[in-house]
């Protein structure tokens, strides 16, 4: 897609710093320490949340971290520096930095199944943990578990798939990351398409001495949004054309292309945008008993919940917008079916699904980020003061003011949303007054949240 | 649309919302009133969770614990208490800021800590009432802004 780009790469110091091969080693070599010392003060730290590194630092630092910045600046940057599938991907590559003979990978090497090759598995994995979320949250021992579970799945998939099988097809955090690193100002492309088609060996994809076939199963060349690209750079190193850039973009470029629009993607933007008002209701609402409800995993009041939790988003809410989608389908009496109508629509939902986010985060983040300089002097709450921040007072950040930051995010999320939903009634030809029903769907949620939080 | 149409557009959703913002709403909320709220904490729920006043009320809330020690801190007043088993704790303060504050235990007290919130609506709440009507007219405006001639 040609439009208003910029290309970064033109800047010497990013292009040396991209084709480098420390890039992404030395990100990860920052990230695994904090992840590790996660895990540990999770398992042998004090079981109160707030004051474990374990919770603080992925639950408040790195939720922050990714929600409010990555995603939204830099869409899947984070998946270059994750180190859940650092140890397998260097087993996997039985190197650390430099690649061994021709970019070979030491894996058993099978092929993803076909008919897993979605994100239907990813949506599974989300809500599995979404379910869960509230114990998982709070509890140091059970995030720990679970981190350490993403952790050693990952690297059991490197040593039996392909490349980076479970970010692409499994990982619960990566399926969002990916659909709202659409919206991000940032992508990695090929800058001449041609001059792919006349390179045979085409080394992006299968390796070389300089690096690994694009671990993400993706041809650089067919990228047309940023999904399924994580951001790695090996490309960058393995094109030997040099045919490869990072450019700045305006955001949300990506759903600007119709191409590709699939269901499974749908249901993980309906999921998305359930779970933010779900959170926002059973979190930070007043209703203690949704919380106390969530919390006790196993009681019969929790089957109930489990059950209500699934059927808002699996039924109820992409139900709602199926309705929307009919209607507008009567309204354009149009030929495309509803189904597809439902799916194409469903991506104005992205927009609107991450300003949610934001918003849910802010409310969450700002309130109790102070809790990091405490578990920073005394990570696994034994009374330690390393930095002597170990007494420092919880303290909310800009309590007073988080409804004012929220409302114009969720407005610009609207807007955009609507923009795309008359915009999507354009594509498929129809008169644009059949976006008007997913427009009131879209208005109807804003307000929902502002409700909760207003 | 030609781009004198777009910048109407926007010129005009600009100024409702700003309207909407700012336009003086006329209330008949009877006098302000001196209330003393008791509000119970527990792990990990406050009792009334929700509290309902009007503004420029004079606010006691006295601050009881069933279990562990607890604690009560609004947002946006700063009123902050702590109180024990047996040990009450209270504030007073005036309500001088409607909308709706969430407040919350700030002594860390066990799993649910982090969650354990309670709503305070000072009525009448015209942030929200504000909220929506910039959020309709920004519907509207957005609609009319993205519309292409067909
Ligand atoms: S997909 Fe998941 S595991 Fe993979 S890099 Fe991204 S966040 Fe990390
Ligand atoms: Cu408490």
């Amino acid at each position: 897609m040609t439009m208003n780009r910029l290309e970064l790469t033109q800047v010497p110091i990013v292009k040396k710093i991209l084709v480098s091969r420390w890039l992404p080693w030395s990100l990860v070599a920052l990230t695994l320490p904090v992840f590790v010392l996660a895990i540990l003060a999770g398992l042998f730290g004090t079981p109160a949340g707030s004051r474990n590194f374990g919770i603080v630092f992925v639950w408040i630092v790195w939720w922050a971290l990714v929600m409010l910045l990555l995603v939204p600046f830099a869409g899947r940057l984070w998946c270059a520096m994750c180190p859940i599938p650092a140890p397998g991907e260097w087993l996997q590559r039985r190197a650390l930095v430099q690649p061994r003979a021709g970019g070979r990978l030491y894996t058993l090497g099978w092929k993803w199944p076909k008919r897993f090759n979605n994100i239907w598995l990813q949506n599974a994995s989300f809500l599995a943990v979404a379910l869960f979320c509230v114990v998982i949250l709070t509890t140091p021992l059970v995030s720990a578990l679970v981190l350490a579970a993403f952790a050693l799945v990952a690297l059991a998939m490197s040593l039996l798939f392909e490349r980076r099988a479970f970010c692409r097809y499994l990982c619960p955090v990566g399926g969002f990351i990916g659909l709202y690193s659409q919206l991000a100002p940032v992508e990695v492309r090929v800058k001449d398409h041609a001059l792919c088609a006349t390179h045979k060996n085409k080394t992006c994809y299968v390796g070389s001495a300089a690096g690994y076939g694009c671990p993400w199963l993706v041809f650089p060349a067919a990228l047309d949004k940023n999904t399924y690209c994580g951001m790695c750079t090996e490309c960058f190193k393995t094109c030997p054309l040099d045919n490869l850039a990072l450019y700045a973009r305006p955001f949300g470029a990506d759903l600007l292309t119709s191409r590709g629009r699939r269901l499974d993607e749908a249901y993980k933007a309906f999921i998305m945008l359930t779970c933010a008002l779900a959170y926002s209701i059973v979190l930070l609402g007043p209703w203690s008993v949704l919380k106390e409800t969530a919390y006790a995993v196993g009681s019969v009041e929790w089957w109930v919940y489990a059950a209500s939790f699934f059927a808002a988003n699996l039924a109820i809410v992409p139900g709602l917008f199926f309705a929307c989608a009919w209607l507008a389908r009567r309204i354009a009496r149009a030929a495309t079916s509803t189904r597809e109508l439902f799916v194409a629509y469903a991506y104005a939902l992205v927009p609107l699904g991450l300003a949610a986010w934001v918003a849910f985060s802010l409310s969450f983040v700002l309130v109790n980020s102070s809790y990091a300089w405490q578990v920073l002097s005394d990570p696994f709450g034994w009374g330690w003061n390393l930095f002597g921040t170990a007494d420092w007072k919880w303290t909310p950040y800009l309590a007073g003011w988080i409804p004012l930051l929220q409302i114009p995010i969720l407005l610009v999320g609207l807007a955009a949303a609507i923009a795309l939903a008359l915009r999507a009634a354009r594509e498929l030809r129809m008169p644009q007054r059949a976006a008007l029903p997913i427009v009131a769907f879209c208005a109807a949620f804003t307000l929902a949240m502002l409700w909760l939080y207003v | 649309m030609n781009q004198t149409r777009r910048v109407i557009v926007i010129a005009l959703t600009a100024l409702l919302i700003l309207v909407a913002l700012f336009i003086p709403i006329p209330t008949n909320a009877s006098a302000p009133q001196t209330r003393t709220l008791e509000v119970t904490a527990r792990q990990f729920a406050f009792e009334p969770a929700t509290l309902d006043i009007q503004r420029g009320d004079t606010v006691t809330i006295h601050l009881e614990s069933l279990d562990a020690a607890h604690g009560l801190y609004i947002d946006g007043y700063a009123v902050d208490l702590a109180a024990e088993p047996g040990k009450r704790a209270q504030a007073t303060f005036v309500a001088d800021k409607e909308g709706k504050f969430k407040f919350r235990c700030s002594v860390a007290c066990g799993a649910l800590h982090p969650f354990m919130i309670g709503e305070m609506n000072v009525q009448p709440n015209f942030p929200f009432v504000r909220a929506t009507a910039v959020t309709l007219i920004a519907t509207i405006g957005a609609v009319v802004f993205f519309w292409r001639e067909e």
